[in-house]
């Protein structure tokens, strides 16, 4: 998806054109490159990472993970229970006390850059594992995920002895054990945004992988037993969302950070009403992504699929809710579906391929039941026409026209590849219609004119703003959102401040 | 003959004016009549808070200092009347001057909690702090004025607007401070104060869908209940100190806005 479109100039006739067919596939096939599998090596079933050792759960119960682009077994992973639970915050709570926080910040920093080289050398099994449990495309598993999550580590290594220089005037100290708890979508690069500024800062972590996306964590486990980390700093604990919420509720943990949906986030904080634990939530989103007259239409095509379509939609800054100028509307939209119908839709380890299988096949049922919606609404969709596999979970990229604000494909967070189109006349109609959502985490704004940038940068209410890209993501750029999008930063300096107290 | 002396009548202060409660209760307080606010009173100062949020948000950082800047000169004339409402001068000299010192905060701000970003790529990426909307305040009753005014403070040198729950044992400073807010260039709605009783008015601000951040420094014995029901609409909840003044006071009430751009020819 980040190759630039071959626009080809539209005649007057296919301007003038309503409503536009489907785009006859393309003629040429592509031979499969598909990247070689062997590199992982899975084991028949996996424990829970506690204590620096892979241990059987004391819950005694196994659950199977898949892949979700052809629903084969890949490996049984154990399903912590409360008792797992409380080994884990014992773990986590005798490393922090035993050692971790005592440790020189200059010695902790070097752990955390061992841990960055491992993820860089060990990278293409990363990039593997993850396409086959998430069902991703090993082009993004490869070129994104992989790379920006041994970056996190690296950037938060340097971090853990200066952390005097980030908060002038202020003694920080660490919080003691983070639970925290991650969504399937981004595994890994999930894991480093959560794991790398928590140890940093002298914390000692629990953390809880989606549990349909555990393998890349378990991998990881492997890298902090190859990092010689001190036993307990790191622990892995797989299960499903009851034994989440059992953990982040659990007295002996100190701080908890939760990505995920804006539901199970208000569960959390309510859970924790008066429990004076620290908490950072990152949740849900319905980005608007506003085009303008004036922008540069090919690059825009490109930044509306890349904001889309980008790992299926299942981005929870992803732009789902398409803002374009009236004037303009009916050219962008053709442009645009010529585009979809190039995208290329199948096997995730297939290096050709751009869009993959979707998670789980709950996430497919949410897809499948708002698209219906949508349609049901009133909405005019429109598909490519492209096979589908028979097997796995698979959502042809969509774009839905003629939305109106108060549809729920235009309100609720899809988390899918799945694309409503809104129109407005005036930057201020622009602002208003991206503004009047419950969610603020991101926006796009393309525009040729930079005071119209900035002035529209100001007006949104959104904790990230692309101006002329979409889904760019660093580890030193501050990631969050407004309202019930969440509180609290992951990334940057700013990403430091949730894992500290300050003795003042 | 000794002169009989006009007493005041303590109102609530909501969008700029000061109407009585809509209810039409009032409850005793430090020997005085106080308006009870109701719960309709409280959903009436959030209306004013956020309408008056673009305007007060919207004015360079520079001209909201002069305002708060202002707000410390008419509580400086109102010193003696402030002062017999709270524990005496000391606390109206310290809390004027913390007035003072959150006051030139408001264009310091985004150089001391702002960033440019080195992202790996060709992109010009800065962050930026910005108010989170409207805050509801639940004034901590010791000591009664600066309790008020240290919570209250980091709120509106950030750029929010605020509703304050004053204090329902100590509610006259707030309403003396109101006074002084309303002679002081601050536009109408920008700061609301409710007296009543807390129990009544806290949980209607801390589950109003409106309300953006919820400072819960004098809520003490509803802390709990106040944290869960602003879960409703995933609130910014602020434990904080009567007695605090630092920047991080204001990053409290704070959102952290992220914008990249490319860079080319």
């Amino acid at each position: 998806m980040g190759s630039p479109m071959n626009g080809s100039p539209l005649t007057e006739l296919e301007k003038k054109r309503k409503h536009v067919p489907a785009p006859a596939l393309t003629e040429w096939e592509y031979a499969p490159a598909p990247e070689a599998r062997d590199i992982v090596r899975l084991e028949e079933r996996y424990g829970l990472f506690l204590g620096g050792k892979m241990v059987e759960p004391r819950s005694g119960t196994y659950a199977t993970t898949i892949d979700p682009s052809t629903e084969e077994p890949l490996a049984e992973i154990a399903q912590g229970g409360p008792e797992d639970v409380e080994a884990a915050v014992e773990a986590a709570r005798g490393a922090f006390e035993n050692g971790w926080a005592k440790l020189a910040p200059a010695e902790r920093a070097k752990y955390l850059y061992r841990i960055a080289r491992l993820m860089q050398e060990r990278s293409r099994e990363l990039a593997v594992l993850e396409s086959l449990n998430n069902g991703k495309p090993i082009k993004e598993s490869r070129d994104v995920d992989v790379p920006l999550a041994a970056a996190h580590f690296f950037y938060y290594a340097g971090w853990a002895d200066k952390l005097e220089y980030a908060f002038p005037n202020r003694r920080p100290l660490p919080l003691g054990v983070a639970a925290q708890v991650i969504p399937w979508n981004f595994p890994l690069l999930m894991l480093s945004w959560k794991i790398a500024p928590a140890l940093a800062t002298g914390n000692t972590v629990i953390l809880k992988p989606a549990s349909t996306t555990p393998l890349t964590a378990l991998l990881f486990a492997e890298i902090c037993r190859q990092a010689d980390l001190p036993p307990g700093v790191v622990n892995i604990l797989t299960g499903n969302g009851r034994m989440g919420a059992t953990l982040v509720r659990h007295p002996g943990v100190d701080k908890v950070a939760f990505t995920g949906s804006t539901e199970v986030g208000k569960d959390i904080q309510r859970a924790l009403a008066g429990s004076g634990k620290r908490l950072t939530l990152e949740l849900g989103g319905k980005a608007a992504n506003i085009v303008f007259d004036d922008a540069a239409l090919d690059q825009a095509v490109e930044g509306i699929v890349n904001g889309i379509y980008f790992n299926q939609g299942q981005v929870c800054c992803a732009g789902s809710r398409l803002l374009v100028q009236e004037s303009i509307a009916e050219p962008l939209i053709t442009k645009l579906k010529q585009r979809l119908a190039t995208l290329r839709m199948g096997d995730p380890l297939d290096k050709n391929t751009d869009l993959g299988a979707i998670n789980s096949r709950d996430q497919l049922d949410r897809i499948t039941e708002l698209v219906a919606s949508g349609r049901e609404e009133g909405a005019e969709i429109f598909q490519p026409a492209c096979k589908l596999p028979e097997k796995g979970f698979w959502f042809p990229p969509t774009v839905f026209t003629n939305v109106a604000q108060s549809y729920r494909i235009a309100q609720e967070e899809i988390f899918g590849p799945v694309l409503s189109v809104l129109t407005f006349r005036t930057p201020e109609e622009a602002v208003e219609k991206a503004n009047n959502t419950a969610y603020g985490l991101s926006a796009g704004v393309w525009t040729e004119k930079g005071s119209r940038i900035l002035w529209m940068a100001q007006q949104l209410r959104a904790g990230v703003v692309w101006a002329n890209t979409f889904n760019r993501f660093d580890p030193a750029s501050p990631f969050g959102g407004y309202k019930e999008s969440g509180f609290g930063r992951e990334g940057g300096r700013h990403g430091l401040e949730p894992y500290l107290r300050f003795d003042e | 003959m000794s002169r009989l002396p006009v007493r005041k009548t303590y109102k609530l202060f909501i969008g700029g004016a000061f109407p009585r409660s809509e209810s039409g209760r009032s409850y005793e307080a430090e020997g005085q009549n106080v308006a009870r606010a109701s719960r309709k009173d409280a959903r009436d100062a959030v209306k004013a808070a956020r309408g008056a949020f673009a305007a007060w948000s919207g004015m360079t950082a520079y001209n909201r200092g002069q305002v708060l800047y202002r707000l410390a000169e008419m509580m400086e004339a109102r010193a003696a009347d402030l002062a017999g409402c709270c524990t005496g001068r000391k606390e109206v000299e310290a809390a004027i001057d913390r007035v003072v010192w959150y006051a030139g905060w408001t264009d310091k701000l985004a150089q001391v909690l702002g960033s440019s970003n080195p992202v790996a790529g060709p992109y010009f990426n800065f962050t930026v702090p910005e108010p989170t909307g409207v805050v509801a305040v639940i004034a901590p009753g010791e000591p009664p004025l600066g309790g008020l005014v240290s919570r209250v403070l980091p709120a509106l040198a950030g750029g929010n607007t605020v509703v304050a729950v004053a204090s329902e044992i100590h509610p006259l400073a707030a309403i003396e401070l109101a006074e002084a807010v309303a002679t002081a260039d601050v536009p109408g709605g920008v700061l609301n104060i409710l007296t009543g009783l807390c129990s009544e008015l806290a949980p209607v601000l801390a589950g109003h869908m409106d309300v953006n951040a919820l400072d819960v420094s004098g809520a003490d014995g509803l802390v709990e209940e106040l944290e869960r029901l602003g879960a409703e609409n995933v609130k910014r909840v602020v434990r904080g100190s009567a007695d605090e003044q630092s920047p991080w006071a204001i990053s409290d009430f704070l959102e952290l806005k992220t914008v990249w751009h490319p860079i080319g020819q």
